[in-house]
């Protein structure tokens, strides 16, 4: 089934609650509302012609700039069956995100989607383990949103880069390119 | 002298009448086999595990945030030290996908030296993961003999790029380097050892030996639906005996043209799914790479040179948008979500590493084994953490 | 020269063949810097190349070094690879269970001061000489095999160095700023106040 017959098919079933598309996208994918996720995830797997059984990514997105603010979880999803594939997207608002869990459909999103968690702050409600998974179990901050800043100290260790390499930065000296510079001819090299 | 106390001698206990109790143990960051920086917390009754909890992140190095402040040409480098084993797969990935989302097309000599790359690359990285494997079960020799001919294998990407381990080879738009003059006649020669010396030996000397097979032939087995509920891609889908792979089903970079099977594991000897099947299937690999290089040198023979270089954007700025696109590395299927926001720095770029499911399904595959054989089991699952954490 | 070398041209060899005559430091450290037995502890990619220096090419065995897998039995900690900060408590637990005399060789630039994750590299601890103090620094990214057995080979005129029984006070190891004086007595984590 390409794009368009599947984008049909969940609307077909969904009604309103699939709010909007983009099936020319690089990897074509759906809208879907916030609290029927799980519901969609369900039928994408359980629906014979979907029949999407293989969850191949789940990501956080910030998009702190767009109108409105916004936080994305998008699913990349995949079928042994048909071959076919389709992506899913849940838009969330940037303040105390949070989406329902489909780690009951997937197993390897309940990984995916404490990552996420860790990385980004969303909340995905009915989680059976919901802590974090790269970052040390006392951090404080979700790094990868757009407005993270570093801290001085993590328990008495640097984390931000030490002061002489910030100085060497700042005062404009070009790092990295020595006396032995390799670019050809036909690259371009940003100017500092 | 008979004791007062009752159950003092052993001949009066009674197994049942023993208290016993589940004890946690620690398999720390720090240990000879586990293949990185992997924490794992075992609950066991005696020696058998009856729940694992793996505990990752201690090699997180951040290459979302670098990928969000560097330019395209500047995420390379850092994709490399993702899958460090085989670092000519995770370049290959992010180039692809970056050039799905500009629309640059390859001249077939640049694509046929990707291949060929690519292939030679899976080979040192099964050698690798062979070999610690029998290393983790106890056998030292084929660990030392795959790493020797792993060296010819880094010896023909030295002569090429310069690197050993992080090449930085597979830009967006083309490679880094051309082939220098002699490296067909090279190649062949690697090849015509491998495929008369080293690969019937690696068969004859562990693969079918009589205690390696006994020590994983009925150990970890990862029923098929459990392996595509959890994501499991590469290796470990194959052995599970699911004959799937990108290489066939989604080529990419000229991969149609080229003729070998898709290994699976078929149960040899012991069920379907084992660990020696996912290990049987690195091994099977290892020579179908051989038969793909074989081809692509031939190719290259009656193939006329481009300029590797002259697709190469002198400014890689893709249009506004998003892709997802997946390549068959070494290790499975390893995934790039790359958004662009019309700038020369990428938006957000999520890595889907394919070590990470695998170790998502890990506790489910540990229940009811021995301590013994979970070592068996994270060998065979062939994970790298760089990947894992990122 | 003074001190020791001058020593050891004086009255070394100058008997006939079956009999030495050296000092007790030189044959002790001798003894020590060629038997070396490292504790892996392979964290990164440096890890593979540690591997590969420890495979049959690039031996690392003829020089009397081979790998331990526990750090109680061994005398050197070669951290190869990114210390993240998650880790960087083990690394410290792990370099204090090492038996004395130890040593450390910091390989890899992400070992030495966090390396090409230095910028926004929010969990990476920016050289690993903030938690253990470090004998030598070696280079690379990853340092190639031949790189780390001269980094090995330079800690081996280190440990040639050491003064056992000569001067009270500094007699185990050789930390990261100490002097041959023994000037600091009390040997302090690099970085630390």
């Amino acid at each position: 089934m390409d794009a368009g017959a599947i984008h049909d098919a969940l609307v077909l079933r969904f009604g309103e609650r699939i709010t909007s598309a983009e099936l020319e996208a690089g990897s074509p994918f759906a809208v879907v509302r916030t609290d029927a996720i799980a519901e969609v995830a369900a039928f994408c797997k359980a629906e014979p012609a979907l029949s999407f059984d293989n969850l191949m990514c789940l990501s956080g997105v910030d998009y702190p700039k767009q109108t409105p603010p916004r936080m994305e979880v998008v699913y990349h999803l995949y079928s042994y069956r048909h071959r076919h594939m389709f992506a899913l997207k849940v838009q969330l608002p940037r303040e105390n995100p949070a989406v329902p869990t489909v780690e009951g459909v997937w197993g390897v999103a309940n990984w995916h989607e404490r990552e996420a968690w860790d990385l980004f702050g969303i909340v995905f409600t009915g989680h059976s383990d919901m802590r974090r998974i790269l970052l040390p179990d006392d951090w404080e901050g979700h790094p990868l949103r757009k407005d993270w800043q570093d801290p001085e100290y993590y328990n008495g260790l640097h984390v931000k880069p030490t002061p002489q390499m910030v100085e060497r930065v700042l005062t404009g000296e070009p790092i990295g390119v020595g006396p032995f510079d390799f670019t050809p001819e036909n690259r371009h090299v940003e100017e500092p | 002298m008979s004791a007062a106390l009752p159950g003092a001698w052993i001949s009066d206990w009674d197994k049942d009448s023993l208290d016993t109790d589940e004890m946690v143990v620690n398999m720390g960051p720090q240990h000879p086999a586990t293949h990185g920086v992997l924490r794992l917390e075992l609950r066991t009754d005696g020696e058998v595990v009856r729940a694992a909890r793996p505990h990752i992140g201690y090699l997180h190095r951040c290459f979302e945030k670098h990928a969000e402040n560097v330019d395209y040409p500047g995420v390379l480098p850092y994709a490399d030290r993702m899958d460090y084993v085989a670092a000519m797969g995770n370049t290959l990935g992010f180039a692809l996908t970056v050039e799905k989302l500009m629309g640059i097309e390859l001249s077939p000599y640049v694509q046929t030296i990707r291949v060929l790359m690519a292939e030679l690359q899976r080979i040192a990285s099964h050698a690798v993961a062979v070999g610690t494997y029998t290393m983790d079960i106890g056998a030292f020799t084929p660990f030392l003999h795959l790493l020797r001919d792993r060296e010819k294998v880094l010896d023909l990407f030295e002569w090429t790029c310069g690197a050993r381990l992080l090449y930085n080879y597979n830009w967006v738009g083309g490679v880094s380097h051309d082939l220098p003059d002699g490296f067909v006649r090279a190649t062949r020669d690697f090849l015509r050892e491998f495929d008369s010396v080293t690969f019937p030996e690696l068969l004859e000397l562990i693969i079918h030996n009589r205690i390696f097979v006994k020590r994983i032939a009925n150990v970890g087995v990862c029923p098929p639906e459990l392996a595509i509920s959890h994501d499991l891609t590469g290796p470990n889908l194959r052995g599970s005996g699911l004959a799937r792979d990108l290489r066939k089903d989604f080529p990419y970079s000229g991969y149609e043209a080229y003729d070998f099977e898709v290994a699976v594991g078929k149960g040899q000897y012991g069920p379907v799914g084992s660990c020696f099947d996912r290990n049987w299937v690195r091994v099977a690999e290892m020579r179908e790479s051989s038969k793909i290089v074989h081809q692509a040198l031939d190719r290259l023979e009656k193939m006329e040179k481009t300029d590797v270089h002259e697709k190469v954007p002198k400014r890689v700025k893709p249009p506004k948008g998003e892709i997802y696109f997946r390549s068959e590395a070494p290790r499975g299927q390893l995934g790039f979500y790359v958004v662009s926001d019309g700038g020369i720095n990428p938006y957000r770029v999520k890595v889907k590493s394919p070590c990470f499911a695998a170790m998502s399904a890990f506790h489910h595959l540990a229940k009811g084994m021995m301590i013994a054989d979970v070592i068996a089991l994270i060998g065979s699952l062939d994970i790298v953490l760089g990947e894992i954490d990122r | 020269m003074s001190g020791p070398e001058a020593v050891r041209g004086l009255i070394q060899n100058r008997f006939e063949d079956g009999l030495i005559v050296t000092s007790a430091d030189q044959l002790i450290n001798w003894s020590r810097k060629n038997s070396i037995w490292f504790m892996t502890f392979g964290l990164a990619c440096c890890a593979i190349e540690m591997m590969a220096t420890g495979g049959s090419r690039y031996d690392l065995d003829r020089f009397g070094i081979l790998p331990r897998g526990t750090p109680r039995q061994s005398d050197l900690m070669i951290v190869a690879g990114t210390v993240t900060l998650k880790m960087a408590t083990r690394v410290k637990r792990l370099y204090e269970q090492m038996p004395e005399p130890k040593y450390v060789v910091s390989m890899g630039s992400c070992a030495n001061n966090g390396g090409p994750y230095w910028r926004h590299g929010y969990h990476v601890l920016k050289g690993v000489d903030e938690v253990v103090p470090v004998d030598v620094y070696v280079p690379g990214c990853p340092p190639r095999p031949e790189a780390l057995l001269y980094g090995l080979l330079k800690l081996q005129e280190k440990i040639q160095e050491d003064r056992v029984l000569r001067k009270r006070g500094l007699t185990v190891g050789s930390l990261a700023g100490a002097t041959l004086d023994g000037a600091s007595d009390v040997p302090r984590l690099a970085g630390k106040p």
